[in-house]
């Protein structure tokens, strides 16, 4: 009896220290890659961080920060694509699927992280690169969606500075015709600052990207 | 003793992790074209490890798994590929080329015959939903867009789309796929009626000038396929005042936006539109017009949508032109017109991969019009010889119209579709004598359908669709069975190749049918066979299509007078027809501005109705041509929009009937035909995101240079008169504002003109 208990313990406490290794594990394979992040603008780069996280995300499908960063950095790959040349040209060819990939992957990150304001503002982005698939008949459609994605995050965190972040771009490259205001992007990346300065993640895997993209539009808004 | 289990458990706990050997895995990956594919996630399924392929396809990643394992390389747009492999330590060497997905926006698309307006952006989309309404000759009409596009003639004495050298009575239009009687307003004398429908109404708008799909039927030349906007981004109310009249509106979207209802009413008055541009006619009863549209739309799941859109429109006119039968007489034409539109659409889907599609819609249309000859001040008067002028007409319509179409997703991008439609028709004509005698007709009919078509994609490059339509005619009691074909090829980076083949039936215009008896068996279906190549270049900014197309007619109703009426009595018509069409579009040339060129050459010729031989119908010019112009200044918050439209003179024929034959009395050419118009539009609130208020200016002017006009001719009774038909006025001027609360529709507004 004594010696089924003990092993019992002895089990407890290894499949406990398995869970914590694994974990370690876990966050060990994704520091450097949410480090990268901030450093990642080419879209070899964000292919590569977004082939990593969802490698992760397919073993730990717990973990909603995988699918989350997987999301993102197809999202961001999609936005690089869509950036080049022309933008009021149409390629929603070349962007849609990335916007669907991403779609797929935050959809099961908010399966488990019911609502976190960060997973509506990879929901903003997906509905910006819908618009810049095909600007001039997608304008209306994705443009309410961009404001109801980005009303959501805020609403579910004030705090949280990539909110005045992403509504700070779109004021910076808006013309000024359709509303677009340098001045007032300005304002928006001050309190993105600010709000960058008390954010505090709560772990080093928890979103924090943004800081040095706010700091460069900041300096363009001079 | 507990050390003893700590180092247990360590050991349990780092054999998971360590004492294995390293296997490196490198290799190459391919797309389909052999070149390298960069970007390609490699997987070692269910572990961290992995790498993405590099500019060469290459890839290499160590991994200290160890056994049976699974490699998964995916990229976006590509079929995943799965390997298994055993690591052991040896070197794992890779090399695969990956399968294109099939993508929809990729897919070759099957074009040949038709233009699509709608903001699915591929290949077969010339123009969006915008541009539909933005044509500066368009004046706010749907149809008048259309005619734009090469293959649709410039008919300007009767309304309706007279396609290929196809009358107006051969297009057939749909909403939510069920077929719409009355599309126009009802026919004056010599002037083209309006569409009755809104355009912004629509998302989508596929004209098909031939080759079209089995789906639809009895429209021997082209089908207009119209379908309406699902759910309202926003609630919102609208108001627009213009020289013509009136209208309101409010769409109300509930806060889950899964249902919504709204409704407009509009007043139309002529009055001061006419009291500034001089007429033709002379109006003793200015067209005046109550139109009311509701609409609901409810989601009847997470995928299914109900809607509902009801018409009504009651109008009257009436005037008196110069009589061409007696001189110093008039000729008045008086019309009354009530027509009542329902149409109820439910689309599903049914989950693994089954879709359905169902509608029905039913139309009431009442016309009374009233015909007579005045005499110099104003009276109405019997002469005799043209006692025939006075007469009454009352049409009374009933109209039913039911469909259902099954869809099933294959593999890939195909899909098998069947489904069947039932139509009813029922139209009650009294004909008032100027004697008071009152002749009496009702025809009863119906036509049931059914159909299955089935869309092939073999690759991205390579796409079929082969369908058949059934149908029956309870008035001819005959069964025709139609084929269609069409298949597209993708010759290289946006541009492809179609080519489309179909065998099209319809039934003899109600008009021309006996007008008592509900048989007319000796009659049968009229026929028309299409055969249609097409080339096709699309890139992001410029859209270039040529389409050549042969047309053959075959049991074309003959028609001859039988107690003074002109009906059917054969099938023994035929005919042909044939052509070459170039579209250019182009958004990129010159900054900020957009413009489309269409062209279409067609050589007709055909033996129907009262012909007496076979001849280039009154309704084909050879050589038609517009020029579409748009230009939006920023800066002022202004759009510029031009259109020139051209057509080479048209035929005329006076075919006069001597008793026992049809013969020619008269023929000739009508002259060219040119028409310049412009249109301005302000919108001082763009910009102003979160305005409440959107205003909208519109100024429009047709035929700005006021070049004479001409369409035809008409004929005394005698045949000794002849006189020009032209429009009602050389030129039209319409000034117009808008406004919305609560939404930015300022987009909407700007091209809804007339609306």
């Amino acid at each position: 009896m004594k010696k089924i208990m003990i092993a019992m313990i002895a089990l407890a406490i290894s499949s406990a220290a398995v869970a914590q290794m694994e974990n370690e594990k876990f966050v060990k394979a994704m520091e450097p890659k949410v480090i990268a992040l901030d450093t990642t603008h080419s879209l070899e780069g964000f292919t590569e961080l977004a082939n990593a996280f969802e490698r992760i995300a397919d073993v730990e499908k717990n973990q909603w920060l995988a699918y989350y960063y997987a999301a993102m950095c197809n999202v961001n790959a999609g936005l690089v694509i869509g950036s080049g040349g022309d933008m009021m040209a149409a390629k929603a060819d070349k962007t849609d699927p990335y916007a669907d990939k991403a779609e797929q992957l935050i959809n099961k990150a908010e399966l488990l992280e019911k609502s976190n304001s960060e997973i509506y503002v990879i929901k903003k982005m997906i509905a910006s690169l819908r618009m810049l698939g095909d600007p001039m008949n997608r304008y209306m459609t994705y443009g309410a969606e961009i404001q109801a994605m980005l009303d959501e995050a805020r609403k579910l965190n004030p705090e949280n500075p990539r909110v005045y972040l992403l509504e700070g771009q779109d004021k910076f490259y808006t013309p000024e015709q359709f509303g677009g205001s340098k001045s007032e992007a300005k304002v928006l990346f001050e309190t993105a600052l600010k709000k960058f300065e008390a954010a505090k993640p709560a772990t080093s895997i928890h979103p924090s990207w943004g800081l040095p993209t706010t700091k460069y539009f900041h300096s363009q808004c001079q | 003793m507990f050390t003893r289990f700590s180092f247990t458990i360590l050991l349990i706990v780092t054999s998971i992790y360590s004492f294995s050997q390293t296997t490196t895995v490198t290799g190459k990956v391919t797309d389909n074209k052999s070149k390298p594919l960069a970007g390609a996630s490699i997987t070692l399924k269910n572990t961290y490890d992995g790498a993405t392929s590099d500019s060469a396809g290459k890839f290499r990643f160590r991994t200290t798994e160890k056994g049976d394992q699974i490699i998964e390389i995916s990229s976006i747009g590509f079929k995943p590929f799965q390997q298994a492999v055993k690591l052991d330590g040896t070197a794992i060497t890779i090399a695969t080329s990956l399968k294109e997905e099939q993508n929809e926006l990729q897919a070759v698309v099957l074009t040949a015959g038709t233009f699509e307006a709608s903001d699915r952006k591929r290949a077969g989309v010339v123009l969006n939903p915008i541009d539909v309404v933005t044509t500066a000759s368009a004046e706010g009409d749907l149809t008048g867009a259309l005619k734009t596009l090469p293959g649709a003639q410039q008919v300007g004495e009767s309304e309706g789309l007279f396609v290929r050298g196809g009358t107006a009575a051969e297009t057939k239009i749909f909403i939510d796929g069920t077929l719409v009687n009355n599309f126009f307003q009802s026919s004056t004398p010599n002037i083209a009626s309006r569409g009755r429908f809104s355009p912004f109404i629509f998302k989508g708008t596929v004209f098909s000038t031939g080759g079209y799909s089995a789906l639809y039927g009895q429209a021997l030349s082209s089908a207009l396929i119209l379908e309406s906007i699902d759910f309202p981004d926003k609630s919102s109310a609208n108001l627009g005042l213009s020289i013509i009249g009136g209208n309101g509106g409010y769409q109300h979207l509930s806060k889950k936006k899964n249902f919504s209802v709204g409704g407009t009413y509009s007043y139309t008055n002529l009055f001061p539109a006419f009291a500034v541009i001089k007429q033709r006619q002379d109006y003793s009863q200015i067209p005046e017009f109550h139109t009311g549209d509701a609409n609901f739309r409810v989601k009847t799941s997470k995928t299914g949508i109900l809607k509902y859109y009801g018409y009504f429109n009651k109008g009257r006119l009436a005037f008196t032109t110069n009589s061409i039968d007696t001189l110093g007489y008039y000729d008045k034409f008086g019309l009354k017109n009530t027509n009542f539109y329902n149409n109820f659409s439910w689309k599903e889907f049914l989950g693994k991969g089954w879709k359905l599609n169902a509608g029905i819609s039913f139309t009431n249309n009442k016309d009374g019009i009233n015909s007579g000859l005045e005499d110099a001040n104003k009276n109405e008067v019997i002469l005799t010889g043209l006692e025939f002028k006075k007469f009454g007409l009352g049409l009374k319509g009933n109209y039913f119209n039911a469909r259902m179409v099954i869809e099933k997703k294959l593999k890939g991008l195909s899909a098998i579709r069947f489904g069947t439609e039932y139509n009813f028709t029922n139209d009650k004509s009294d004909f008032t004598l100027y004697n008071g005698q009152i002749v009496g007709g009702s025809i009863k009919q119906n036509i049931k359908s059914g159909f299955a078509e089935v869309d092939i994609y073999l690759t991205n490059a390579v796409a079929a669709k082969i369908g058949t339509r059934v149908e029956h005619s309870s008035i001819l009691d005959k069964v025709n069975i139609a084929p269609r074909v069409s298949i597209a090829y993708k010759l290289g980076n946006g541009s492809q190749a179609s080519m489309a083949y179909g065998v099209f039936y319809q039934n003899p215009e109600t008009k021309y049918l006996p007008a008592t008896n509900n048989s007319a068996n000796s009659l049968g279906f009229m026929k028309a066979t299409h055969y249609i190549t097409q080339y096709l270049k699309v890139t992001s900014l410029t859209t270039f299509r040529a389409e050549v197309f042969y047309k053959k007619y075959n049991d074309l109703v003959k028609t001859n007078f039988t107690s003074g009426r002109e009906t059917a009595v054969n099938n023994n018509g035929f005919g042909d027809a044939k052509g070459i069409e170039f579209f250019w579009r182009d958004k990129k040339t010159i900054k900020n501005l957009d413009y489309w060129i269409s062209y279409s050459y067609l050589d007709t010729k055909r033996d129907f109705l009262n012909f007496p031989y076979a001849i280039a119908p009154n309704f084909a010019a050879k050589h038609t041509a517009s020029v579409i112009l748009k230009k939006f200044v920023q800066p002022w918050k202004l759009q510029f929009n031009g259109a020139y439209n051209y057509a080479s003179g048209r035929p005329y024929y006076n075919i006069g009937y001597d008793g026992t034959n049809f013969k020619f009395n008269d023929r000739g050419t009508i002259p060219e035909y040119h028409n310049f118009s412009f249109s301005l539009n302000f919108l001082p609130n763009i910009g102003k995101p979160n305005a409440k208020t959107f205003a909208v200016y519109v100024f429009q002017v047709s035929n700005i240079f006021n070049i004479k006009q001409t369409y035809g001719y008409q004929y005394s009774y005698n045949g000794y008169r002849k006189e020009a038909i032209v429009p009602t006025s050389r030129m039209f001027v319409y000034i117009g504002a808008f406004f919305s609360f609560g939404i930015d529709r300022s987009e909407d507004v700007i091209n809804s003109r007339l609306l």
